[in-house]
């Protein structure tokens, strides 16, 4: 009676670059982690700054802003067990430092620098010590006391080491497999956020007839681009005002600004086939089928097409393909079966066992 | 204006930097003009400057007494400890010795036990240790070598003489701070380092790594080894030395899960599938290493690695089993064993020992608890310890009961008055005690590097050094020169 071996390939390979799977897997959400804390410091940043413009509203109206931002990261449950209102302040700091909610500012960066000590020996020493840096900083008292005294000023600084952070992957990470797995979670969470900063406004991005544009929508479609930093790039590309469906469009489709959802799918494809080691157009599971049929979408479809197909339903679809292709890529390079310890004891005492016999 | 270190007082000890005069010793002249044009203001900011350097590169090691682990760095003193070129040549000769001498040792033990069939050392203590690894006996290793990374604790009393305190020839650590300190005074006293004449400690990881390669088994055919270093993980207070050490000698660092037996062949589960692992330097204990031959309760570990490694199809660094020859009982006859291996004098002394298994021994020992050390044979970190002369009587009936019931686990040496270092205290340089611990690698070649970790006891007049016990380090000179 023995273990059957893992269904892995089992290689003689020696001497050149090897990557651990577990190491893979904290490269990978180190990356994300990162890239989401950047995202949901824009985004509440940009938010609080809106509100600074609409400070007469009243309670039900401040929920009806927060609660969509809230259920775009998906936490309402969780909120609700620690606040009794959403308003600027509840959710922010929720989304800020709470560390009982998983994707708060600060349990992203607390997680991404545990998985970098996971795998300090892997990054860059540059890498490692501005990840450390952010993260003694958030655990300082400092960090409350700025974002207490103006928000902007903390979130800032957030986005400033996230920034620091990829520069320095840039400059100081070889270009290897490890490298990839960084991109691929960059690139993923990107694609990930840019829908669902569009999904929170897509009610007043959806051309209607009353579409003449009021002061506070306008308001709110900078909002939209500023979320995504992309209002001075789309200015440059629209010399005309900002109007939703174009607002849509860019976040959408811009094939070169670096935080649109096709830019990042774009990538996406560019490190997906850099990790399967395929050509391009090469696809082995329906996940990367998929994926391939939503990319050829994005480089053909217009945003007519998009409101016609419905815009939140078109976002939601972007999500769930970019999320099958993520547990494709988790099952191919950072899975092995878990291992069965009380199994494998017995397995190596039999093994002793046999040997010793022929000597009694 | 007064200088710093000019009301510094050596009290009736002996000083590394002042002779019994209170005259700067030559060797540490550099150091202290250097030094002394600073002012206290200068040096404290330097010295946090330093401090802050560790925080943000996570030099740290972790404190587990709360549920959240606290990280703290391990309190760094800038004042170096000097060495002058002669002394180290004695220490490197009396090292080299020891661990040659222990090695053969464990290879004796393991294979025809000579030496306790010759009854230089009577069976019982070896074969009823508790790191004696009878699962090993007859077993073969790569080179021959079983200790492949030492850290020995020398202490010097107050005569100056160097004295060996214990051999840690299981896991020693704090080979990183050694490196990690000169990095920092590095940065802190450039010009200062250069003049001086210092002997490098920077080739500490590349020696590692081409003992880790000579130790390839011969089974593989490959002069191209995947090795690697196997860590208890991130929660593991030694963790940064760890990874610090993997990424100085450019190999993975695993944990136990990454790891797979399969037909007595070690393999790490990588995003290629699986893949050989021929050395292993483990920084796991015995214990807790194959849970299928010893603690099954370990999750740490690798089940099936000890048949591996029996077959001669992978490589452990250090051994199993060394920790037989660092039992504080076997302690006790490290100078016959140079003796009897080596047909030489120690080079470098024993502190007085008394075995409390033996009755007349035992009697002292229990007559003057309270003017004793009093260790247990197998703890380590400054753990399980009776310092008699700074004891609670409650503490000293306590160890009583312990020795009379299990006399083979406890061994009694009179205190010995560390000899102390000019040691920044947040104001001002007061003396504090020292210890020295050198890394000795066994390869193709013994090397010892020049310095070493000097540890120091910060709290005022403590006699314990151990980081887990409040102690700091130093930087460790090796100078080319005497002065």
């Amino acid at each position: 009676m023995s273990l059957p071996l893992p269904q892995l390939p089992v290689t003689t390979h020696r001497g050149s670059e090897i990557m651990l799977s577990r190491v893979a897997n904290s490269l990978y959400w180190m990356s994300r982690y990162i890239e989401r804390a950047e995202n949901i410091s824009r985004l509440l940043d940009v938010n609080l700054q809106l509100m600074l413009d609409f400070s007469h509203l009243d309670d039900e109206q401040l929920k009806e802003h927060w609660l969509p931002i809230l259920r775009s990261a998906g936490d309402e449950e969780t909120f609700f067990k620690h606040y009794t209102v959403a308003n600027s302040r509840t959710v922010t700091e929720f989304m800020t430092f709470r560390e009982e909610n998983p994707n708060s500012v600060i349990s992203c960066l607390f997680a991404a620098r545990e998985n970098a000590r996971q795998i300090r020996d892997q990054i860059s020493l540059e890498m490692f010590e501005a990840l450390n840096e952010c993260y003694l900083f958030l655990k300082s008292k400092n960090a409350r006391e700025i974002w207490d005294s103006g928000a902007h000023e903390f979130y800032d600084q957030i986005k400033k080491y996230s920034h620091l952070f990829q520069g320095l992957t840039n400059s100081t990470f070889s270009r290897n497999e490890g490298y990839e797995f960084i991109q691929f979670g960059k690139f993923l969470e990107r694609a990930d956020k840019t829908t669902r900063i569009l999904d929170i406004k897509y009610h007043i991005l959806l051309p209607s007839v009353s579409d003449v544009g009021g002061a506070v929508d306008a308001a709110q479609w900078q909002a939209v681009l500023r979320s995504a930093s992309a209002l001075e790039a789309y200015r440059r590309f629209h010399m005309s005002d900002i109007l939703p469906r174009k607002v849509a469009e860019f976040l959408i489709f811009s094939p070169s600004f670096p935080r649109s959802i096709r830019y990042s799918l774009e990538r996406l494809y560019q490190y997906l086939h850099l990790l399967t080691e395929t050509e391009n157009g090469v696809c082995n599971t329906p996940e990367e089928e998929a994926f391939e049929k939503l990319l050829g979408d994005m480089r053909t479809l217009s945003i007519d097409d998009v409101f016609n197909l419905g815009l939140h339903e078109f976002l939601g679809n972007i999500q769930s393909t970019i999320d099958h292709l993520d547990d494709f890529i988790y099952q191919e390079f950072m899975y092995h079966p878990p291992t069965d310890m009380e199994a494998e004891i017995r397995l190596h005492q039999q093994e002793m066992q046999q040997q010793q016999q022929p000597a009694a | 204006m007064p200088m710093l270190l000019d009301s510094y007082d050596k009290e009736n000890f002996f000083d590394e930097m002042f002779d019994e005069e209170a005259a700067v010793r030559p060797h540490y002249r550099k150091v202290l003009e250097r030094m002394q044009r600073l002012d206290a203001g200068d040096y404290h900011r330097r010295q946090t400057a330093v401090d802050l350097a560790f925080m943000r590169g996570g030099v740290t090691f972790t404190v587990y007494n709360d549920n959240q682990g606290t990280e703290r760095i391990f309190p760094f003193d800038l004042m170096p400890r000097v060495i002058p070129a002669a002394e180290w040549e004695r220490v490197e000769k009396g090292l080299i010795q020891r661990i040659q001498a222990l090695n053969m040792f464990l290879h004796d033990i393991y294979h025809e036990q000579k030496i306790l069939r010759d009854r230089v050392i009577p069976p019982h203590y070896i074969l009823g240790a508790k790191h004696f690894r009878r699962e090993f006996m007859n077993c073969n290793v790569a080179k021959d070598i079983y200790v492949h990374i030492c850290g020995t604790d020398l202490i010097r009393g107050r005569d100056g003489e160097y004295l060996v305190l214990e051999d840690n020839l299981r896991c020693p650590s704090g080979a990183s701070y050694m490196l990690e300190n000169r990095a920092a005074l590095k940065r802190a006293f450039p010009n200062l380092f250069q003049s001086a004449g210092v002997r490098g400690v920077d080739n500490y990881a590349a020696d590692l790594r081409k003992v880790l390669n000579y130790v390839t088994p011969d089974n593989i055919g490959s002069d191209k080894p995947n090795v690697v270093l196997l860590t208890p993980g991130v929660y593991n207070s030694a963790y940064f030395e760890h990874a610090f050490l993997a990424r100085q000698m450019g190999i993975p660092i695993v944990e136990g899960r990454d790891l797979l037996v399969r037909d007595l062949k070690v393999y790490m589960r990588t995003t290629a599938g699986l893949m050989p692992v021929d050395v292993i330097y483990r920084r796991i204990d015995d214990d807790f290493l194959d849970p299928s031959v010893f603690r099954p309760d370990s999750l740490l570990g690798v089940p099936g690695l000890v048949n591996a490694y029996r077959a001669g199809n992978v490589s452990l660094a250090n051994s199993i089993g060394t920790g037989i020859a660092d039992d504080k009982v076997i302690y006790y006859f490290v100078p016959r064993i140079i003796k009897y291996y080596l047909g030489e004098d120690p080079i470098l002394p024993n502190v007085d020992t008394y075995l409390a298994s033996e009755p007349q021994d035992r009697k002292y020992i229990l007559e003057n608890l309270e003017k004793l050390v009093v260790k247990s044979a197998n703890e380590a970190g400054g753990y399980g310890m009776l310092m008699g002369p700074w004891a609670t009587q409650e503490e000293i009936e306590d160890f009583r009961k312990n020795i009379i019931a299990n006399p083979r686990n406890f061994i009694g040496q009179p205190p010995i008055s560390l000899s102390r270092h000019p040691t920044w205290v947040g104001d001002d340089f007061e003396g504090r005690h020292v210890d020295l611990r050198p890394y000795i690698l066994f390869g193709e070649k013994i090397k010892v590097t020049p310095g070493g970790l000097t540890r120091v006891a910060l709290r005022k007049g403590s006699l314990v050094v151990n980081s887990s016990q409040g102690g700091g380090s130093k930087d460790t000179w090796v100078l080319h020169d005497n002065e």
